[in-house]
């Protein structure tokens, strides 16, 4: 493996991704993000110059849709997607700003 | 000598825009709904739902872009900007970062040095983020996601205004140009116009900026100037003291003057930025451009040069009536009813700046329409009502747009112009008050307005007092 990943950078991915990971865990994934970017070293070998980046996979633009209210008052089914709930608004855990 | 520091100011804008959906699906915007009643899968960021970009959102941000004199990104396209917070539901805001709608532009505004030039980075576009409510009863935060998704523009400024005057000025113009456009009504105290202020100093004549911050939560001109004046000091102080000022996020605090740091160091700032691949990209043609060029509204310098040609009143009333699109359109709509320019403006400068200022509303609130201020104007002319039943009448429109001439019927306020009757009440005035009738008659000129009264009194208002004088004057 070409790529090593520190000590440093598994943990600061982990505060990013808010995940706790173990001893085991981590030194799993230290391996998987190196494996990872030594295949996007081998994609880098490719001569690319003059190709335009692509934007998208589809050869598609402009998907629109008008200005008009076509949803309406779905809050019960909506609600039902959150862990806990208080007075009709989804309760997470105490945030600040 | 004590050094010198000169204050550089960067401004990032958000503007709310005014459509009726959400930008990437159908549900309203409306401001003010019980909380989640406008919220589906898609903007509360279910797995599987799929953004639909709406196509006025696309309209708005050109047409300011357009009048803020930017280049368009023919190719535009959204990109994901990735942080965890409870009121982002996709724990990614779609934004747009490699190639936003806008680019290039400037406004001018005006200083008492003169005409300035402010530069706009960019603009681009948008979806706002849920509200977060602090329950205090348990130990835990309540999110309505009514606001999630909602369409915004972000106004990035370049780094060239140099005091609280020029940022305040800067604000008005944008204001302007967006609530002209429709593109929003901009009010800073229910958040539908953000400024995030970035600040540095440095010594007059460096060439190099200083270290800059980025102060959040203003929601008033006030706490704007009062966030510049107070951090300005703070840095200088610093770096007085030999200190550096650390790039940070800080948030201000109205009621106390003064900020603090929001953010901590394990909180990284490390958006992590890719293209969205559920959003395909926008391409925008010249026809488009042309189009939206084409519906640009009468921007307010130009309505001030022309209602100086048009009409008859002064300066300070055209500034004040063009300061609001709505304000404008109320009195144009008016003017080209009843044609009295100058009575309409009396109206806008008087009662209603009058009831807003009372009632702590913006002249966007104005809910009176034209054809009734017109028919009110028309009541007046015709001596069909006096000056002081117009007042009233006028508050009754102000609170209800009522119709003044259905009003004034059904309360009976018309004046009387029966002589007659007025002769009547004109007689059992001189016959019940001898005394100022004697001292009139005696050369005492002024007993004559007792009488006036007495007589207006006895009309329950009703009366066109320069009559009931002159008839005062014939019976005596």
């Amino acid at each position: 493996m070409n790529n090593i990943i520190s000590d440093e950078t598994i943990e600061y991915v982990g505060i990013l991704a808010k995940l706790e990971l173990s001893e085991d865990e981590k030194e799993q994934a230290k391996k998987d993000m190196g494996s990872m970017l030594d295949y996007i070293d081998k994609l880098n070998e490719l001569d690319t110059t003059g190709i335009e980046p692509m934007s998208h996979v589809f050869s598609v633009q402009n998907v629109f849709r008008e200005d008009i209210v076509t949803n309406g008052d779905d809050r019960e089914n909506i609600l039902k997607n959150a862990p806990a709930q208080k007075d009709d608004m989804f309760m997470v855990p105490k945030t600040f700003d | 000598m004590a050094k010198q520091y000169e204050t550089v100011i960067g401004l990032e804008v958000h503007v709310e825009l005014a459509t009726k959906t959400k930008i990437f699906c159908g549900c309203s915007t409306e401001f003010g709904g019980a909380p989640n009643t406008h919220t589906c899968p898609v903007c509360t960021g279910m797995p599987g739902s799929l953004p639909v970009l709406n196509k006025q959102v696309v309209n708005y941000a050109l047409a300011v872009g357009l009048a803020t004199n930017c280049d368009i990104t023919q190719f535009c396209k959204f990109d994901r900007k990735n942080y965890f917070y409870p009121d982002n539901p996709q724990n990614y805001q779609i934004s747009q970062l490699y190639l936003p709608i806008c680019r290039n532009g400037h406004v001018d505004i005006e200083t008492p040095e003169g005409r300035k030039s402010i530069g706009i980075h960019e603009i681009h576009m948008e979806e706002d983020a849920g509200k977060l409510i602090h329950d205090e009863w348990e130990d835990c935060s309540l999110v309505d996601y009514n606001r999630s998704g909602v369409p915004l523009i972000e106004i990035v400024s370049e780094p060239d205004m140099r005091s609280a005057d020029e940022v305040i000025a800067y604000l008005e113009k944008l204001r302007m140009i967006a609530q002209y456009i429709g593109a929003s009504d901009c009010k800073l105290n229910e958040g539908s116009m953000r400024a995030d202020v970035n600040l540095s100093v440095r010594e007059m004549g460096a060439r190099e900026f200083g270290t800059r911050t980025e102060m959040k939560n203003l929601n008033s001109f006030k706490a704007i100037m009062h966030a510049i004046e107070g951090e300005r000091e703070r840095q200088i102080e610093l770096l007085e003291a030999g200190e550096k000022v650390i790039q940070e996020t800080r948030r201000w605090d109205d009621t106390k003057e003064y900020s603090y740091a929001m953010r901590s160091k394990e909180d990284a700032q490390d958006y992590r930025y890719f293209p969205d691949p559920d959003l395909v990209p926008v391409y925008i043609s010249d026809e488009w451009i042309d189009e939206v060029k084409k519906s640009l509204p009468e921007f307010r310098e130009e309505k001030m040069a022309r209602y100086k040609a048009e009409f008859d009143i002064p300066d300070y009333d055209i500034g004040i009536i063009t300061d609001s699109k709505h304000m404008a359109d109320i009195f144009e709509e008016t003017v080209s009813i009843c044609n009295q320019p100058k009575k309409v403006s009396n109206w806008l400068m008087g009662e209603t700046l009058r009831l807003l200022k009372e009632q702590d509303m913006d002249a966007e609130d104005i809910r009176f329409s034209p054809e009734n201020l017109a028919k009110l104007i028309g009541l007046v002319d015709s001596k069909a009502i006096n000056s002081s039943v117009a007042k009233e009448v006028f508050e009754a429109m102000f609170e209800n747009d009522i119709d003044p001439e259905k009003y004034v019927d059904e309360k009976g306020l018309r004046t009387v112009n029966d002589e007659g009757a007025l002769k009547k009440t004109v007689e059992e005035v001189i016959a019940n008050n001898p005394q100022s009738v004697e001292d009139y008659r005696n050369g005492k000129e002024k007993a004559i307005g007792f009488l006036v009264g007495q007589t207006m009194k006895a009309m329950k208002g009703k009366a066109d007092p320069a009559m009931v004088n002159k008839m005062l004057k014939e019976l005596l």
